[in-house]
């Protein structure tokens, strides 16, 4: 098992025709994934390397039945193709586009809540790797392979650090999500523990967070009533400043709130142990798997 | 984005919130003049985003042409906590009956905008909360339905404003609310809201800070400066389209992932070491953008030695290795490098930087040893190990 996205996933891609989003497409379905079909206004009737295009979601979901959307159109057209997929009964959508604007992510967020049934990973994320059955995103599959842990991450390059630690004292994933570094997260580091607890495979959890919001303090109090598996945390940006945006426009420590000590201080007040590096991350998961 | 007071007021005007009249001024005749346009009494205002400013003597009024003038010379070029104050606000002394507060914040928790008033406004509000959190009335809104009336009435009368300005004070919360909606702030706040001896409410100050991603919607706002904050690495980094914040270290850091690069950053300052910046060269960097990076980092004189740290994703490690050669060609840095390059082709970038036998470069297996390394190497000659 895995979570998100596995061999049952159809996908569907919002802006397959651009060079990023041929380029990924392609990457994903050399991989395994079953990439059903693509969505670009005014290219319908086109194909890419075989892969049909069509100008609404409506259409592809109808003609390719896709159940799975990844977004990898511009900021200024991300949330209206998130809002479509949705429309177009698409319960699983993948928004890997940077730059969306917050108050479109507020709205975005709101009507999906509102309609139920739709899970929004993203946006401004990698995406979701479940080793050996299906990549959906950015995420290079050749560092990780099909296991036990399950990862869930605000940051890309992060993950594949945290990953590659793992990997390299033989540990594998159940799957790889990266929930996204934007202020509006479609799912929480609680929604996607919730599912990697559910997740028979999955037997220990990693969860990387860093400045800003209050997700992880959230995820620590969720963790502490709900959560049966281990969890290893790891937080970024001890030393970043207040008031400075940290590359990611989630990643700001406004006032005293927000910051990386606050948030390791209620993992660890909650029983989730926290390594100070992704090294010491990778030491603590072995420890506690027994490798 | 955050505004400087004025830069705020005028928003706010913009979506009909009553502000006190004012002038920008840069030099001290331009002050006077200003002050001669309002008239007296006037207050001269030092526009910087830090709060507390007036306690620091960069708020005073002024009773006529000569105080202006001795005020605005005092003020500008000031330093207050850090920022030199190189813009000041002229505005008419306003009349004040009673201080209230109110702002609205992006609450990214409950994934709603989070409007608050107070009767207790020209104090810090973060010590009104901790000490009378009662005193604060809040109220989430909609942002599909949007600010109604009844929500100003909710909290005006909550918040136990006088009677007779409950209703100017919910027709102020409705205009914020459209601020902030058509601006897409993060965060508006008036403090104080001010309620005039003649009834009426005016902003006396304004905090607004604007989301970035969406400044392409508002072109004019994305014009806004703020000279007192400008940095000149932050703003060559940014004519070169980098993600760069400036630190106080010595330790220049280049990453791949905003992240990764703040995980940089604290496994460099757990080695005793001192970031003199945040860069992330940003997923899919090519050589250009490496060189490019390089440039803005060593054109901090703190900085000692450089640490590259790469994990490639769709960023490549030989584009990595080659852009560094190149600026190696370009900028000759006369500091060390170290340089960790893994995933995506990093084998390759590491056999490129091999052969080019760049003079005082590095390579490091890991992280952590990448990290001590440059830690060691930004140590003065004669407290190396």
């Amino acid at each position: 098992m895995s979570v998100v996205v596995d061999r049952d996933t159809r996908l569907c891609v919002s802006g397959i025709t651009g060079r990023e989003g041929t380029f990924h497409t392609l990457n994903n379905r050399r991989y395994g994934t079953n990439v059903v079909s693509g969505v670009t206004p005014g290219k319908g009737g086109q194909d890419v390397e075989g892969i049909p295009v069509f100008d609404t979601f409506h259409e592809a979901v109808a003609q390719s039945g896709a159940n799975t959307a990844m977004i990898f159109v511009p900021p200024p057209f991300a949330a209206d193709s998130i809002l479509e997929a949705a429309d177009a009964g698409i319960a699983t959508i993948i928004a890997i586009t940077e730059g969306i604007p917050a108050h479109d992510e507020l709205r975005v967020y709101t009507q999906l809540h509102r309609q139920g049934g739709v899970r929004l990973i993203g946006p401004n994320c990698p995406g979701v790797l479940s080793p050996g059955k299906a990549n959906v995103g950015i995420i290079p599959a050749d560092f990780f392979r099909e296991g036990n842990v399950g990862v869930v991450s605000r940051s890309g390059t992060l993950t594949y650090q945290v990953g590659n630690e793992l990997a390299q004292r033989g540990f594998g994933n159940s799957s790889i999500v990266g929930i996204g570094g934007d202020p509006v997260p479609g799912s929480s580091f609680v929604d996607i523990i919730a599912l990697f607890e559910a997740d028979p495979e999955t037997e220990l959890i990693v969860m990387s967070g860093e400045i800003g919001g209050q997700g992880e303090e959230e995820a620590a109090d969720y963790i502490k009533a709900n959560v049966t598996k281990p969890v290893v945390a790891y937080i970024a940006g001890f030393t970043a400043p207040p008031g400075k945006t940290m590359g990611h426009a989630g990643a700001i420590v406004s006032g005293t709130h927000g910051t990386a000590a606050a948030k390791a201080e209620a993992l660890e007040a909650n029983g989730v142990r926290v390594g100070k590096t992704p090294t010491e991350v990778a030491d603590i998961v072995a420890a506690l798997l027994g490798a | 984005m955050d505004l400087l007071e004025y830069q705020g007021k005028e928003l706010l005007a913009r979506h009909g919130i009553p502000v006190p009249l004012g002038r920008v001024a840069r030099t001290s005749d331009e002050a006077v003049l200003a002050a001669r346009e309002i008239g007296f009494p006037c207050a001269v205002k030092a526009q910087v985003q830090i709060g507390g400013r007036g306690k620091l003597g960069g708020i005073k009024i002024a009773a006529d042409e000569s105080q202006a003038q001795e005020h605005a010379e005092a003020i500008l070029g000031m330093d207050i906590k850090g920022l030199t104050v190189h813009e000041v606000w002229i505005e008419g002394a306003s009349e004040i009956a009673s201080e209230y507060y109110a702002s609205i914040v992006f609450d990214r928790s409950a994934k709603a905008p989070l409007v608050m008033l107070s009767t207790r406004g020209g104090m810090d509000i973060e010590e009104v909360a901790g000490q009378t959190p009662e005193a604060i009335a809040t109220l989430h809104v909609d942002p599909l339905l949007g600010f109604q009336p009844f929500h100003g009435r909710r909290l005006a009368y909550e918040a136990g404003v006088d009677a007779d300005v409950v209703r100017p004070v919910g027709a102020f919360l409705a205009a914020l609310y459209a601020t902030f909606a058509a601006e897409e702030a993060m965060l508006v706040e008036v403090n104080p809201l001010v309620v005039t001896p003649e009834r009426t409410v005016v902003a006396l100050d304004a905090k607004v800070t604007l989301d970035d991603n969406s400044l392409y919607r508002h072109p004019e706002n994305g014009e806004l400066r703020d000279l007192s904050a400008e940095d000149p690495q932050e703003r060559m980094a940014k004519e070169r389209h980098l993600t760069y914040v400036k630190l106080d270290g010595d330790i220049g850091i280049l990453g791949n992932g905003a992240g990764l690069v703040m995980s940089t950053l604290d496994v460099v300052a757990q080695h005793g070491g001192a970031p003199a910046n945040f860069l992330d060269a940003g997923g899919g960097a090519k050589a250009e953008a490496i060189t490019a990076a390089v440039e803005v980092i060593l054109s901090d004189p703190k900085v000692k030695a450089v640490l590259f740290n790469i994990f490639g994703g769709i960023t490549r490690g030989d584009e990595v290795a080659r852009g560094l050669i190149e600026a190696f060609e370009q900028i000759k840095p006369t500091v060390p490098f170290v340089v960790r390059l893994d995933g995506t082709n990093g084998a390759l970038g590491r056999e490129l930087l091999e052969a080019a036998k760049l003079p005082n470069v590095y390579a490091a297996a890991t992280m952590d040893e990448a990290a001590a390394r440059v830690v060691e190497l930004a140590r003065p000659e004669g407290h190396r190990q």
